[in-house]
């Protein structure tokens, strides 16, 4: 309880706090070494826009900059920026030196994340087809067992829950299946790295394959949940037609669509 | 349910009191009445009872038991070793076998420490049959104390969806911050108890039926309360609504201590009272 109410030493109220957020800054991504024609091409842009730029932080972005060439020029091109009135605070996506000379003219390193995920985003599109080729040897893998059997299988963690989940209560069967075996209140929250089993009403929220195991499945006798999500993929319950409300069903995954199935 | 009463050792021997939390989550539903009519009925079948306000900083049971004009000593004074349990006990006047222990007024909820409580049941446990431990609404620390302890619970539910969602709540709680849950014991008995309860709006789908709540919570049903005027008037009078023998809530009430006592009592007023042609006529 003490800990939602922090205030500095002794009771005297708290004097600032420490919070995160998230900003959307311009990037100055370098394609050349050559700093001259950089200053050119800047000088045209501000001319344009002058109003823009002025006391705008921005960021220098080094992940295009032609390797092997020549060294970024950090103080002429900070001079550069300040001088159209902007403020360059820091850099990202340099090599150690790079970094180090970044570092010396009292720019800040940023993080990669925001790189690798426009790079990951833009890598998925080739790879979908990818995927097709483990699905497409899965069946033969599954011929001959009589039921799709889960493929956690043997020695996988299991969970098993035979009182209700209440309203405020959490459930998480980590790395492994969760079984219910009484009712799911509204407000109860059930999680589990594999799949979920519900066999009293559903009421409250599932998420199966929490680490984003996509071929994770909710099965549930009674379906009236709040949400429900596979590796991420959720829909709520007003998205949830009301067909399948309240009969015996099977929640996965289709190629990234969450898909919801009578028994 | 019926037939634990004689199974269980503890009423057997009657050696250590069964502790009861009367709680709900949801305030104005109905707690300190039916602590009151519980702890009356359990007492006027010859057990000996005491019931316990926890709802420190707003004490109400006292008024309901009519006995707030004899408050001298209360439950925090005890807790802090200000006085013994004796001086802070009050002697019901209709009933020899029951005793009140009051909230304090002047006080908040942080007064009631584990430790303190834990030793003031102890310290009742052996000379009782049954403790009923009225508790505050809210989950949060008055309504933690006085389920912590608790043997079996009342949750107190009116025919609504924020109050079933509210006790819904509470029913986790009772079963993951319990004495019995942290110990690893049997876990707490729980019962629903419907109050407020209106056959003739629920005919119209104006309030959940009993079978609606009974789906969600997945409960034992140990009594319905029908709504009734009655209980406003016996609240203010100071006198537990069981004692209105007339009443359909008094008789509810006492249905309801019954089935506790493990007697196989058929729920009643649960069906619109059909008025006769005489009836009809003179009531309007």
């Amino acid at each position: 309880m003490a800990g939602y109410q922090r205030t500095s030493v002794g009771d005297r109220p708290a004097v600032f706090e420490l919070k995160a957020a998230g900003f959307t800054l311009p990037i100055i991504r370098l394609l050349e070494a050559d700093i001259e024609a950089v200053a050119a091409e800047l000088g045209a842009r501000v001319e344009q826009a002058p109003e823009f730029f002025r006391n705008t932080p921005v960021v220098i972005d080094l992940s295009a900059f032609p390797e092997g060439g020549a060294k970024v020029e950090f103080p002429l091109l900070v001079g550069l920026l300040r001088g159209y009135g902007m403020i360059p605070f820091g850099v990202r996506g340099g090599n150690k030196a790079q970094n180090e000379a970044a570092e010396a003219m009292e720019l800040a390193i940023l993080g990669e994340h925001e790189t690798r995920a426009t790079r990951t985003e833009r890598a998925i599109v080739p790879e979908e087809p990818a995927p097709s080729a483990p699905a497409a040897a899965a069946p033969s893998v599954q011929q001959g067992e009589p039921a799709p059997i889960p493929r956690a299988g043997a020695g996988a963690a299991f969970t098993l829950v035979t009182r209700p989940v209440r309203s405020g209560q959490r459930v998480y069967a980590a790395g492994g299946d969760l079984s219910i075996i009484a009712a799911v209140s509204s407000g109860a929250e059930l999680m589990a790295d594999g799949n979920i089993h519900v066999y009293g009403p559903l009421r409250g929220r599932a998420l199966a394959g929490m680490k984003g195991n996509t071929d994770a499945r909710i099965f549930c006798q009674d379906l009236q949940a709040e949400l429900v999500s596979v590796a991420g993929h959720y829909r709520v319950s007003e998205n949830i037609p009301m067909e399948l409300r309240g009969v015996p069903v099977q929640i996965y995954l289709d190629q990234k669509i969450l898909r919801i199935e009578k028994l | 349910m019926q037939g634990w009463a004689t199974d269980h050792p503890i009423l057997e021997a009657a050696t250590l009191a069964r502790i009861i939390v009367i709680t709900s989550g949801k305030g104005g539903v109905g707690k300190t009445t039916t602590s009151a009519a519980l702890a009356m009925g359990l007492a006027q079948r010859g057990h000996r009872t005491v019931v316990i306000d926890f709802d420190v900083g707003l004490r109400n049971l006292d008024l309901i038991m009519g006995c707030e004009r004899r408050v001298v000593y209360d439950f925090v004074n005890v807790i802090n070793q200000e006085a013994n349990l004796n001086q802070a006990l009050i002697r019901d006047k209709r009933c020899d076998n029951l005793y009140v222990l009051p909230a304090s007024q002047t006080r908040d909820k942080d007064a009631l420490t584990k430790e303190g409580v834990g030793r003031v049941l102890e310290e009742l446990a052996h000379g009782y049959d049954f403790i009923v431990c009225d508790s505050p609404a809210g989950i949060e620390h008055g309504a933690t104390m006085a389920m912590y302890y608790a043997d079996d619970a009342i949750v107190v539910t009116n025919p609504e969806v924020s109050s079933v969602r509210d006790s819904d709540r509470m029913l986790g709680i009772l079963s993951s911050k319990s004495r019995r849950a942290e110990s690893n014991e049997e876990p707490i008995r729980e019962f629903l108890l419907l109050t407020r309860y209106d056959p003739a709006r629920v005919e119209k789908g104006e309030m959940l039926s009993v079978d609606d709540v009974q789906e969600i919570l997945s409960l034992t049903l140990i009594g319905v309360i029908p709504e009734s005027k009655s209980v406003l008037t016996a609240s203010n009078s100071g006198v537990p609504v069981v004692l209105d023998r007339e009443s359909d809530a008094g008789k509810a009430y006492a249905d309801t201590v019954a089935r506790y006592l493990g007697d196989e009592v058929p729920h009643r007023f649960l069906q619109v009272e059909k008025k006769g042609f005489l009836k009809r006529f003179f009531r309007g």
